[in-house]
């Protein structure tokens, strides 16, 4: 640090507006993150308008209670793990394998012009991701069952069809965010020292081993660490696109925590009981999150915390 | 210096392997977008008797005429350039701000206010407890409750941080102290002009949140005349609430096209919607990448 006296008189002076500076994005935060932390009270209370959420009567465990009795409780439960799982072992290592795929690309041209095609649906609202799939696979009008009609089948009702909405949500997830979601590994395997291709030549690896024992080895904190993260969101699916897929066929497998607390809470205004369901979900994130990160520190090392 | 080494059998194949996934991924990746445009621009009753695969059949400009008919979309429109541009501006300076708060090694709280921030990652109260919130502070039904909440987004903050940390030097600190300048002064007149890229970083990733947003107009809008675009695209290509047939006369005939027209008018809005970033994503996409990498040196 700079040891001119005047600096540094000068320096502790001006600290002031590094605190007045620090009080907006402070601000925000705790009125539009910590606020609303205090709301989770609700979820232990009998929720009355008028008395708010401080002057409510306590309900103890009572919605907790509710939730467990409810019949439809291991459905959406099911169908939320199973959907966050079906999404995350089959999307979490598509970008990985995208990335290592651009990376025996030599031509750099080529390379780039295949990752902006690649970027391409990341720019696409959810909606309209969505609204795609639909008009694609449409009974009526769609252009996959004009496809079987010309190979003489007859048309299929996939958006009828509630086996149809797994994959559907699964697929069209990789189809928006696979390229977006290689850059990060793209970014990890450009760091490979390039020494290491060339002693792994020398042993005489083909490009296939170079592949398993020279860049994933490489790689490997950046695939655990993002790993850790997308685990921890295992429960806290996208409601977004969950709630925009749902149809009266598919609610069977479609009906997930997170459209349930919308559904009980701003359609119902059961706001203390959506806010248990709520509680409940982030409770299980959490959990698994220090499982997953507890268990990739003690086998690989590596962790988030 | 570039050496010819002749591949290996087992390298051919695994070459071969890879540019065959590529190529079923690039095609998967642009058919669906390829054959939208196509639909949009092809004539309502070749789309509806599934005379369209891959290029336009009959092309006309009937879908986008109906498109530029429905008020209701303009109106969406109009409303998401205004939550994008006034929400991408907060949202920036908020954002801009906690990272140089961030920055600054010398400044006490930092690792406090870090933790403090980092927390609510993880961490929130949930859907309802928000609303209530918002509700509690007369925020629902406008545009406060779409542009504020999120303003402040941690994520770009550290991205932000690590940016100035990394690329501004300290020596341009200790002289604008030396001239007298406080911190203030250095932020507005050293570490804005210089974190211009890291700007353009934040400022793209707040539009297409923005622009792309339906979450939060879903919970805490409930007058049809603020609706964003993704609202009204969502009723009319998800719950198919445009009914040209009912507009039109009875004859049999114009409410039968006027069916397909409303199945055509889907494709059409798809492309009036996506085009702009669809257009201009080549030429922005450098900063989502530089984004990603910068957050990815410390996450």
């Amino acid at each position: 640090m700079n040891k001119n006296p005047a600096f540094k008189k000068y320096y502790r002076k001006g600290m002031v507006q590094l605190y007045l500076l620090a009080l907006i994005p402070l601000t925000f935060v705790i009125i539009f993150n910590y606020v609303p932390m205090f709301g989770i009270l609700l979820a232990f209370k009998d929720y009355s308008i008028r008395k708010g959420i401080l002057g409510s009567s306590w309900a103890g465990l009572k919605y907790f209670k509710q939730l467990f009795n409810t019949p439809i409780f291991p459905t959406i439960l099911k169908n939320t793990i199973i959907l966050s799982l079906q999404s995350l072992i089959i999307g979490f290592p598509f970008p990985i394998l995208l990335a290592l795929a651009f990376n025996e690309i030599k031509n750099a041209r080529f390379k780039k012009t295949l990752q902006t095609i690649s970027f391409a649906p990341f720019f696409i609202s959810t909606v309209v991701v969505i609204s795609i799939v639909n008009q694609i696979f449409s009974y009526r009008y769609g252009v996959v069952n004009e496809a079987l009609n010309l190979l003489g089948k007859e048309s299929i009702n996939f958006i009828g069809l509630p086996e149809f909405f797994r994959p559907a949500y699964v697929w069209s997830g990789i189809w928006q965010n696979a390229g977006y979601g290689s850059v990060l590994y793209i970014a990890a395997l450009s760091g490979v020292d390039v020494s290491l291709y060339e002693a792994a030549a020398l042993d005489g690896a083909n490009r296939f081993q170079r592949v398993i024992h020279v860049d994933l080895p490489c790689i490997a904190p950046t695939i655990i660490i993002s790993l850790i993260l997308n685990t921890g969101n295992i429960l806290s699916l996208g409601f977004e696109k969950v709630y925009l897929m749902q149809n009266s066929v598919n609610y069977g497998v479609s009906e997930t925590i997170a459209t349930y607390v919308y559904k009980t809470g701003i359609t119902q205004a059961q706001f203390s009981f959506s806010t248990a369901v709520g509680l409940f979900n982030a409770v299980v994130n959490c959990i698994i999150l220090i499982l997953v990160n507890t268990f990739a520190d003690k086998i690989s090392g590596t962790s988030l915390f | 210096m570039q050496k010819r080494i002749k591949l290996s059998k087992e390298d051919r194949i695994y070459l071969g392997i890879v540019y065959l996934f590529l190529g079923i991924f690039t095609v998967c990746t642009l058919y669906p977008l390829i054959y939208v445009v196509s639909c949009s621009f092809s004539s309502p009753e070749a789309l509806v008797q599934g005379r369209v695969f891959f290029l336009p059949v009959e092309p006309g400009l009937q879908g986008y005429r109906a498109v530029l008919n429905n008020t209701r979309v303009w109106r969406g429109y109009l409303n998401t350039i205004i939550y994008t541009v006034f929400g991408t501006v907060l949202g920036v300076m908020v954002t801009i701000i906690g990272a140089y708060v961030l920055s600054r090694k010398e400044f006490p709280p930092r690792k406090v206010l870090t933790a403090i921030f980092m927390v609510t990652i993880f961490f929130g109260g949930g859907t309802i407890p928000t609303y209530l919130w918002l509700n509690n502070m007369k925020m629902l039904n406008t545009i406060w409750a779409i542009i504020l909440p999120g303003a402040f987004n941690v994520w770009l903050a550290v991205v932000g941080r690590t940016f100035i940390q990394s690329s501004i030097p300290e020596e341009l600190f200790e002289a604008t102290s030396l001239d007298g300048g406080d911190y203030i002064q250095y932020f507005s007149r050293v570490v804005i002009p210089l974190a211009k890229p890291i700007l353009a970083v934040l400022a793209l990733n707040f539009a297409l949140g923005h622009w792309n947003s339906y979450y939060s107009a879903l919970l805490y809008l409930n007058d049809a005349s603020k609706y964003p675009l993704q609202i009204v695209l969502r009723d009319i290509l998800i719950q198919n609430t445009v009914d040209l047939t009912n507009v039109v006369g009875v004859d049999v005939n114009n409410a039968l096209h006027n069916q397909y027209l409303s199945e055509l008018l889907k494709y059409s809005l798809i492309i009036v919607s996506s085009l702009p970033l669809l257009i201009v994503y080549p030429f922005i996409q450098k900063y989502f990448i530089k984004g990603v990498m910068i957050g990815s040196v410390k996450g």
